[in-house]
């Protein structure tokens, strides 16, 4: 068990590239934290110099209060889970198990009764004395979890552990490395660039973005309340809509019509001087058939009718896509995040709507709809930094 | 020389318990053997024809001095061969050799090799200069060796050896005689084991630095039980190599003092004696043997070509 400081640590490769700059992360004991980002943001560096295996450039690290920069990976007593499994093929699952005990020169009866406790826990009683290259990709990757867990570590370090398997298999490894994380209470930190894993697993999350960190917080937290664009457009799936619009004064003019603000919004973007350009954002949940809506209810929101461009229903909800006559807000990160997302999460050209609706909704494609959204619901950003004018931590 | 004995490692794996095959694989395995013809029929057809008739020559009583004395004798050669104490003297000092040789090849081989693999800079010219023993000539060099240490003329005697020849004792130039091979061979070896390093995922050892491994455990535990394949192949080429040790001994001695190998001993009944029979005979001996430490590397140790093992690699 052990708490473990990052204060301003930096890592620059030899060859000048910039992996991460400064950050800043205080993990307490037992706490389960998750590093997410983009490819190349600089998660496997951020790791990799907590166990050991890079150099910090600059900054320190603590682990139980005490300065391990030049700590060799062997002295930190911290286990690692590596994407690709790293288990050593030349030795069967339980010597597998068992080589970190036996390099801690544990006896044999211990080791023995370690390995089967951890196998058992695992699942893996009856594939011990196989070899790693019989067994099958959720197997191995037990196995990795198995020869992290037995020696009792400091802490788990897990570098896209379940990135190798199929949806189903990760689905089931995901709640089995929540449980037994919090079964040990060992402090972990896992990367890993799955929003699901991101949201499901850890009790904090932190953003990452080419290197620096962009928010920290509970899962719950940064999707209610995200620092800028990248973290607003990261979290959640499908993310969040952006679009241009104008303030003016207390009204919002936006290609969903002129929404009037609530005084919560509008005080919160006074307070942080909102320019008359901003981009607005909206996440696909917060919209609803406005013909379902009561009443009663409906007066609260806004309301704008736009043509059904396509319609995808997923049994529990339907997702409706909606095209916008004006271009949808576009800065760098929007489009760093597009791009990663391989344009999966962005569907259509880039410029749709993408509002979340009950499933008793009669939305047809090709017909318009009257589509009702909570105007309190609104964040806005600032287009020049992407800062969250609407913030309230 | 026996080029078929290269043949031993490449054979194919005996199928265990012949399941019965399905028509598509018959008909893959089929097309192999097809393809294999060709190559196959020319390396026969170029050492199995001198192969045969070296054993046929090793048969008969058969010296060119005596050319109307040829007659067919069976075994005798053989007897004769291997009651010889010279044959055996060649015989111990050629095992010696090897062995002594080979074994200094792999650790510095080794430790070339992870110097190699770990250099960032000018990766390929250390490569490149490593070599250059390699790519010598192996007489050439080996006259190089021979002046230097001859006394009065040669630098190295001068300096090391005073008023002693080196070359004119039995364990000295034993020892000169691996120094000459060490030197020329070890970036071969180190070549080869470079080769099985980059076998080796970088992966594998930061998992070990993470359970607690030191350096050497990382090397003993990991690194060498991984390239093993790779180890076990520079093993068997070099060994089969070094065990037919030739140019070296008949420039630095001459096989004088005991320090002939098997392969000088058969050149000297052979193309200087010209006894056919009895040189024939102890180049079919030589065969044997090689083709006995083959088949130990192959069976006894399970040495395959590099990725071919199926319990390795992810
Ligand atoms: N050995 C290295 N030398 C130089 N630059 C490197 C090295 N390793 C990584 N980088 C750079 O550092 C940055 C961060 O790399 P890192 O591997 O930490 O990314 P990541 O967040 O783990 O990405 P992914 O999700 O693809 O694994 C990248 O821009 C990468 O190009
Ligand atoms: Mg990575």
């Amino acid at each position: 068990m052990a708490e473990i400081v990052l204060d301003k640590v930096t890592k620059r490769y030899p060859d000048g590239a910039l992996a991460v700059s400064e950050m800043d992360i205080e993990i307490a004991d037992g706490e389960f934290v998750i590093l997410v980002g983009p490819s190349g943001c600089g998660k496997s560096t951020a790791l990799n110099m907590i166990a050991g295996l890079e150099d910090i450039s600059s900054g320190e690290l603590r682990i139980d209060g005490a300065r391990a920069n030049e700590k060799a990976p062997k002295d930190r007593d911290i286990a690692m889970v590596f994407q690709s499994y790293a288990l050593y093929p030349h030795m069967s699952v339980r010597e597998n198990m068992a080589f970190p005990l036996r390099l801690a020169k544990v006896d044999d009866a211990t080791v023995r009764s370690k390995v089967e406790e951890a196998a058992a826990i695992l699942d893996l009683t009856q594939h011990l004395d196989r070899k790693p290259s019989n067994l099958s990709g959720g197997q191995r990757q037990r196995v990795a979890m198995g020869r992290a867990i037995v020696r009792s570590p400091k802490a788990f370090l897990m570098d896209e552990p379940l990135s190798n398997l199929d949806a189903k298999l990760r689905g089931q490894m995901r709640t089995s490395v929540s449980k037994l994380q919090r079964q040990l209470g060992t402090t972990t930190v896992y990367v890993t660039h799955d929003q699901t894993e991101a949201m499901t697993l850890g009790d904090r999350v932190v953003v990452l973005r080419g290197g620096i960190v962009q928010q920290i917080g509970s899962p719950q937290f940064l999707y209610d309340h995200p620092a800028n664009l990248f973290v607003a457009g990261f979290i959640g799936s499908p993310s969040m809509n952006f679009v241009p619009a104008t303030l003016e004064d207390g009204s919002l003019k936006t290609p969903l019509g002129t929404i009037t603000l609530t005084d919560r919004v509008r005080r919160l973007a006074e307070a942080a001087d909102a320019p008359r350009e901003v981009v607005a954002g909206i996440r696909p949940e917060h919209f609803e058939d406005a013909a379902l809506m009561e009443e009663s209810h409906r007066q609260g929101g806004s309301t704008f009718t736009a043509t059904v461009d396509v319609l995808e229903s997923m049994g529990a909800e339907k997702y409706a896509y909606f095209t916008v006559e004006e271009e949808l807000a576009t800065t760098a990160e929007l489009e760093e995040l597009a791009a990663d997302a391989g344009a999966t999460d962005v569907p259509g050209t880039g410029s749709a709507i993408v509002t979340r609706l009950s499933a008793s909704s009669e939305a047809r494609e090709g017909q318009p709809l009257d589509v009702w959204f909570d105007p309190d619901r609104i964040q806005l950003f600032d287009p020049a930094n992407g800062t969250n004018l609407t913030y309230s931590g | 020389m026996s080029h078929a004995v290269t043949e031993a490692p490449a054979k194919p794996a005996p199928a265990k318990g012949k399941p019965a095959l399905s028509e598509g694989k018959r008909a893959e395995r089929r097309l192999g053997l097809l393809l294999c013809a060709p190559a196959a029929i020319v390396m026969i057809a170029v050492t199995g024809y001198p192969i045969a008739y070296s054993i046929w020559l090793s048969l008969q009583r058969y010296d060119l001095r005596f050319p109307d004395e040829r007659q067919f004798v069976g075994f005798e050669n053989y007897v004769a061969v291997l009651s010889n104490s010279y044959w055996w003297t060649a015989f111990g000092t050629t095992m010696f050799l090897t062995v002594v040789s080979v074994a200094i090849e792999l650790v510095l081989g080794m430790a070339l090799a992870l110097v190699m693999h770990r250099t960032l800079v000018g990766r390929g010219l250390v490569r490149t200069v490593t070599l250059i023993p390699y790519g010598i000539v192996t007489v050439v060099a080996a006259f190089s060796w021979f002046y230097a240490w001859t006394p009065e003329t040669g630098y190295l005697a001068n300096a090391l050896a005073g008023e002693s020849a080196p070359l004119t004792q039995q364990w000295p130039s034993l020892w000169l005689i691996i120094l000459a091979e060490v030197w020329k061979t070890t970036p071969f070896m180190a070549l080869l084991l470079m080769a099985g390093l980059a076998l080796v995922p970088d992966d594998l050892l930061k998992a070990a630095s993470m359970d607690g491994a030191n350096a050497w455990q990382r090397f003993t535990k990991v690194m060498v039980p991984v390239m093993k394949p790779a180890i076990l192949v520079a093993l068997l080429f070099r060994t089969l190599d070094a065990f037919r040790i030739f140019d070296n001994i008949f420039v630095l001695t001459n096989g004088a003092n005991d320090t002939s190998s098997v392969s000088m001993q058969t050149y000297n009944n052979l193309i200087k004696g010209l006894n056919l029979g009895i040189g024939s005979t102890m180049a079919v001996l030589i065969f044997i043997t090689v083709a006995i430490i083959a088949f130990i590397f192959v069976k006894v140790f399970g040495t395959a070509a590099p990725g071919s093992d199926q319990g390795g690699r992810r």
